[in-house]
């Protein structure tokens, strides 16, 4: 019975770690989806969304609903920048070429950002919005910022969910990312449709960014790293460009993560998610809902 | 003797190079210090040359080049920590197994994810690297030698400058004898269009294979001499940026140039040391500021490297 709380405990850990990583997978396949580009920099644009609700906390103590707000507005601008002056004039070149730009982003950002006059290199304190509260219920115990965070996950889910299906932009994207010679002969403004996904990415990961803050209270420039590549290998489990592939795929991820720390061992938890990701790419390449064969 | 009357003037070339270094050292023109980043830049260029077997020739991308680097250097001050090695002759053997250790590694691991393309072959290159990273920082749990996340200390120092210099000028005339044989055709063959190469019989899978087996047991080789030069270690010496290190060497140097993967390394180390020298520590702090933004304005205006003819 112990036991078995134990694990109930850790399957809600689990679903509130991929919560976030969900949140960030949905960018990372969104993009891939338009550009067949994996951004590096996705990662550090949840970093950014982090430590801009930190200063919006601290600095001038705003409420939590206006931080999420302006948070998402910034980080929106942020990945609205990147894609702008690194990405667009590059959409030509190889796809290499592309994907090293997406590395020298990445980079930039972690190491313009931890220099002492910009942000600091060193982990601060996320401050707390509001008191954490836990709720028993005899198995096992669910705190208020768990149910934030699914809370606000499945609301942000649902809102993609109408944009990407039921708006025009939602089938614009969804046609460039199909084929982007045709959707432009259909008359769909491709430079736009890629910005709003950067757009719609950026925003994403900017929520995942302030939950992630709540959740584990402690930021550092280079906390989108590992984040980011795990929720990258969660959108190739869920397979890759497919939307609620990549929310499946973030939830497997968290809940594997978490369980190999609390059964295994914390120091080989980011060992396991590589090996899922071989045993994706050896078994499934197209991942767990992926059925079309990319061409050669 | 074929190979070394038909690379006389490679020979010839490095033998007054190497008097002429020599000599520098010698009459004390510069520093112990100036002496070391000599060696270290020579063990650069034979890392960075194994990336350009297997990007610049065949094409494959590897952002995870520095975990076989690493592999390297721990197998090597392993062996010679354990067997305590202090003849150079001694040295030769345990240089070559250790380069084979990386060579095998990747051997094992190229042939799972040697069958993925460009952006999914980086992902999982990555992956392995941080991968090697976290079983290096664990280390001490398998023996207490490796020392984990404190670092490998007390490995000997044997490598010299005559060592270094002959084992890279001799492995450069081997890489460049196999890039212009048969096999480097065909590496180079798989690097402009794989289907074709495959429609005109040639084994592209082993062939990539091959070539990333080749790439790492020079990066091996490279970090065993890493090992026994610094005789400390530590797995942040052998992380994602030191992989990207390789990745601008390969892309200054041009990709698929053996000659400006020598100058780029020798320039780069140079530009990062001299650096150091010049300027004070808080300026050198800022360098991975400028590096991304060097390696996005390179992939814009030149994204095949600084020193190939451009080609479109």
């Amino acid at each position: 019975m112990e036991l078995l709380g134990y694990i109930f405990q850790q399957c809600i850990n689990g679903l509130q770690l991929g919560a976030v990583y969900a949140l960030i997978a949905l960018g990372y396949t969104m993009v891939y989806g338009v550009l067949r580009l994996i951004n590096f920099a996705h990662g550090d644009i949840f970093m950014l969304g982090a430590f801009i609700a930190y200063y919006l906390l601290s600095r001038f103590t705003l409420p939590i609903y206006v931080v999420f707000v302006l948070t998402m507005i910034c980080t929106a601008l942020a990945g609205y920048i990147i894609e702008k002056v690194a990405y667009k004039p590059l959409r030509n070149a190889p796809k290499i070429s592309l994907l090293i730009t997406a590395v020298g982003v990445s980079l930039f950002l972690e190491y313009f950002l931890s220099l002492k006059a910009v942000f600091t290199p060193n982990y601060i304190a996320f401050p707390r919005p509001f008191e954490v509260e836990a709720f028993d219920l005899s198995l096992f115990t669910i705190t208020n910022v768990q149910l934030i965070i699914f809370s606000i996950t499945g609301v942000s889910l649902g809102l993609l969910y109408l944009l990407v299906y039921k708006t025009k932009q939602g089938t614009a994207m969804r046609a460039v990312s199909y084929d982007k010679e045709i959707a432009s002969l259909m008359g769909i403004n491709i430079d736009a449709t890629v910005s709003l996904t950067f757009i719609v990415g950026a925003s994403l990961a900017g929520v995942g960014g302030i939950l992630y803050g709540i959740a584990y209270p402690q930021i550092n420039v280079f906390m989108g790293v590992m984040p980011g590549i795990k929720s990258f290998i969660a959108a190739v489990l869920g397979g890759i460009g497919i939307i609620h592939g990549a929310v499946l795929g973030g939830f497997i991820i968290g809940l594997s993560e978490v369980f190999v720390s609390a059964f295994l061992s914390s120091t080989f938890r980011d060992g396991v998610i590589f090996v899922i990701l071989f045993l994706v790419l050896l078994l499934k390449p197209t991942g767990i809902f992926g059925k079309r064969i990319d061409k050669v | 003797m074929n190979f070394f009357w038909e690379a006389r003037k490679v020979i010839l070339l490095s033998v007054l190079i190497y008097l002429s270094v020599k000599a520098i050292f010698f009459f004390g023109y510069v520093s112990q210090y100036i002496e070391q980043i000599t060696l270290y830049a020579l063990i650069v260029i034979l890392a960075s040359l194994g990336l350009n077997v297997i990007y610049g020739y065949t094409g494959q991308f590897s952002l995870g080049h520095a975990a076989f680097y690493g592999i390297g250097a721990y197998v090597s001050a392993y062996l010679t920590k354990i067997f305590s090695i202090e003849n150079i002759f001694a040295y030769i053997p345990i240089l070559f197994i250790s380069g084979a250790a990386a060579g095998l590694i990747g051997y094992l691991i190229g042939i799972p994810i040697l069958r993925l393309r460009d952006d999914f072959l980086a992902i999982a290159t990555l992956g392995f690297g941080t991968l090697v990273r976290v079983l290096l920082d664990n280390s001490d749990k398998f023996s207490e030698v490796f020392g984990g996340s404190r670092g490998f200390v007390g490995i000997p120092r044997l490598t010299t400058f005559e060592l270094a210099f002959v084992i890279v000028i001799f492995l450069i005339l081997i890489t460049h004898n196999l890039i212009y044989s048969r096999y480097g055709l065909f590496w180079r063959c798989i690097k402009n269009d794989e289907l074709a190469s495959a429609s005109i019989g040639i084994n592209t899978f082993s062939m990539k294979l091959m070539a990333f087996t080749y790439g790492c047991f020079l990066a091996g080789i490279g970090g065993a001499l890493y090992a026994n030069l610094y005789t400390f270690l530590h797995p942040s010496n052998f992380d994602i940026l030191k992989s990207i290190d390789f990745l601008i060497i390969v892309i200054v140097g041009g990709m698929g140039s053996i000659a400006g993967t020598i100058y780029a390394g020798l320039i780069w180390v140079g530009f990062i040391e001299g650096l150091r020298i010049v300027l004070p520590a808080e300026v050198v702090d800022l360098r991975w500021v400028f590096i991304p933004l060097l390696l996005i304005a390179l992939m814009m205006w030149k994204p095949y490297g600084l020193m190939t003819k451009g080609r479109n």
